[in-house]
């Protein structure tokens, strides 16, 4: 029955990756640039997940490694005279490099002081890049970064997206559905039983914040093949805020939902935004309305389903 | 200072600078705390409420003319505008979720501050606006010669008194009491006879009302705008964090630790004078990660 759900999603993301790999014959271009944003904050909200929805690691300043992947690439593709390829490589793993010291020192802290250390060796981070002016641009950043000719046209970065977003997602799922993915897990469940088994948890949750860094670095770089350009909002808390709310949107134990939560949101600022510029009032009034009558839905029914062995848990809300 | 010599005077006014400025946050944060310590809820929207005291005291102190009455109407009323807002909000929706996960009460409390944003902007506009101290609160007194600003020693009075007045009200007064208790053991506190409920509604709307005095507080010294509640809301749940949650005096702690190393930031590394704060919350939660003080977590 499993083995037969997984062959029959295989197939259906199989064929949308093929009408996504034939949709620049047919859209138009602004709709080609739109569903490249979407697949780079997709993979920045995927990315995430691998540590909060399969971690539970409130990991509150996940775009900081966003921004440090695509200021890496960026400047050294503006600034110096480096092949193309080793920039592109250098994103992720200055992204992986900063995840790994940031995570040495958050590590030890437990959920909401972890996020909150977090955040602020981030808006350090933030604080450099915003008034290095010298080096970063300051708080107007970098536009116009020579991006290779190959990928440099609308059509061009798309398939280059599309392409890396689907090497990346079926590196995800290889890494969920790996031994260590399943450690992962268990350790999220319940950490003191992992413990006493043996597992080295701290190890394995900053394994799973390398990881997830590095796959955040590589959205980065996309966001820079796709925009040209950097800012210091990239590393700002709000969008950090903003892609935690995407997983929890579209569902934190499941796999594809970060890419739900992802075009919902980048949907409704492009289109509700191209009306009126207070799409976050909708977005709010949106959420409010999820919050109130669609709970399961924010979250997806998984959050059920992972309560369930925690009884008193599940009486209650069977008792409602 | 002068030719890079750095002296005694100049760091004394840098301290009280940074003593004001700490002020400031304490006042907001001590609502941000005051919330998180009975309600249990991170309150994103308290920065959008500050923001919202802020806009709301230059209007009011437009209202009445700018002079010395519109400020001091402007102090008071903004406050009472926020707590309003702050009423409405729990009343027509938040006190429906109590009982819900804490990611969901993050949730919503998320988008009151998107939703809260935006209506700002509708109503007071993208501009940026500031306002006059009284005169009595203008000018500069001089302290070993140096120019420091009445207003900020204005500052340094308020910041005392609301947290003695706060302290007093949470453990001497019968409603501090059950509020507290509340915190504890909610069950408890509804079986004598106590409608929880709007002891939570109380509690919220106090914790608001701060955040709306200290917008007021903080018009006449920076420049009123959208995108102000971004900035203090992070510095808020920082500054709760270091001070240890929910407990006030730590939100004093940790308000003096932001407001100094700023303000000395800006003396020694104007460049870079955001950067100390954070690197001082990094230093704090490295050798002490539960906060400076008690939780009440």
């Amino acid at each position: 029955m499993g083995n037969m759900i997984r062959q029959k999603s295989f197939g259906v993301s199989a064929g949308l990756f093929l009408i996504l790999l034939l949709a620049p014959s047919f859209l138009p271009r602004f709709y080609i640039y739109f569903l490249a944003v979407i697949f780079v904050t997709a993979l920045l909200a995927m990315s995430l997940n691998l540590c909060v929805g399969h971690g539970m690691l409130f990991q509150f300043h996940h775009g900081v490694f966003y921004g440090v992947g695509a200021y890496t690439t960026g400047l050294l593709l503006a600034k110096t005279s480096l092949p193309w390829w080793l920039a592109f490589v250098a994103g992720p793993l200055a992204a992986a490099f900063a995840g790994l010291l940031i995570g040495m020192f958050c590590i030890r802290l437990s959920r909401l002081y972890f996020g909150m250390l977090q955040i602020s060796l981030g808006s350090l981070i933030w604080a450099i890049a915003f008034r290095w002016y010298g080096l970063t641009g300051g708080d107007d950043g970098i536009h116009g970064i020579p991006i290779p000719d190959f990928i440099a046209s609308t059509t061009g970065a798309y398939y280059f997206v599309l392409i890396i977003l689907g090497i990346c997602l079926v590196l995800l799922y290889l890494i969920i559905k790996s031994p260590f993915g399943s450690t992962l897990q268990a350790i999220r469940d319940n950490p003191e039983r992992c413990a006493a088994v043996g597992i080295n948890v701290r190890r394995h949750q900053l394994k799973a914040i390398v990881i997830a860094t590095f796959f955040g670095g590589v959205a980065g770089v996309l966001f820079v093949v796709v925009e040209g350009s950097i800012f210091p909002d990239l590393l700002f808390w709000t969008l950090s805020l903003e892609i935690f709310i995407m997983c929890l949107l579209g569902g934190w134990f499941t796999f594809a939902g970060p890419i739900l939560g992802a075009a919902f949101i980048v949907s409704l600022r492009t289109f509700v935004g191209t009306y009126t510029e207070y799409w976050t009032l909708i977005l709010g009034i949106i959420l409010i309305l999820l919050i109130f009558f669609l709970p399961e839905g924010v979250m997806g029914y998984n959050y059920r389903k992972l309560f369930r062995s925690r009884t008193k848990y599940a009486t209650a809300s069977q008792a409602e | 200072m002068e030719g890079g010599q750095i002296t005694l005077a100049a760091l004394s006014v840098t301290f009280l600078v940074g003593l004001s400025r700490a002020m400031i946050l304490f006042i907001v944060t001590s609502g941000l705390s005051f919330v998180l310590g009975i309600l249990r809820v991170p309150n994103l929207a308290h920065g959008s409420l500050y923001m919202i005291g802020a806009f709301a005291a230059h209007s009011i102190a437009t209202l009445f003319g700018g002079g010395s009455t519109g400020f001091w109407l402007a102090l008071f009323l903004a406050p009472l505008v926020v707590a309003l807002v702050s009423l409405v909000a729990e009343r027509l929706l938040f006190c429906h979720l109590y009982e819900r996960e804490h990611l969901m009460l993050l949730l919503f409390t998320f988008a009151l501050m998107l939703i809260l944003g935006d209506l700002t902007k509708m109503v007071w506009g993208a501009d940026y606006r500031s306002i006059m101290p009284p005169p009595a609160l203008q000018g500069f007194i001089s302290i070993f010669d140096l120019p420091f600003p009445k207003y900020n020693l204005f500052l340094l009075v308020i910041g005392p008194l609301v947290a003695i007045g706060l302290w007093l009200f949470s453990t001497r007064t019968k409603m501090g009491k059950i509020a507290r208790a509340a915190a504890v053991d909610r069950e408890m506190v509804g079986a004598i006879g106590i409608n929880v409920s709007w002891v939570f509604a109380f509690a919220f709307v106090i914790g608001c009302l701060l955040a709306g005095l200290g917008g007021a507080l903080v018009s006449p010294t920076i420049s009123v705008t959208i995108g102000m509640d971004h900035n203090i809301i992070i510095e808020a749940f920082l500054i709760v964090t270091i001070g240890g949650l929910g407990n006030m005096w730590g939100a004093m702690v940790g308000s003096l630790i932001f407001g100094i190393t700023q303000s000395f930031g800006v003396l020694f590394w104007p460049q870079f004078a955001i950067v100390f704060p954070y690197l001082a919350v990094v230093i704090v939660l490295t050798l002490k990660p539960t906060g400076m003080l008690k939780s009440v977590w």
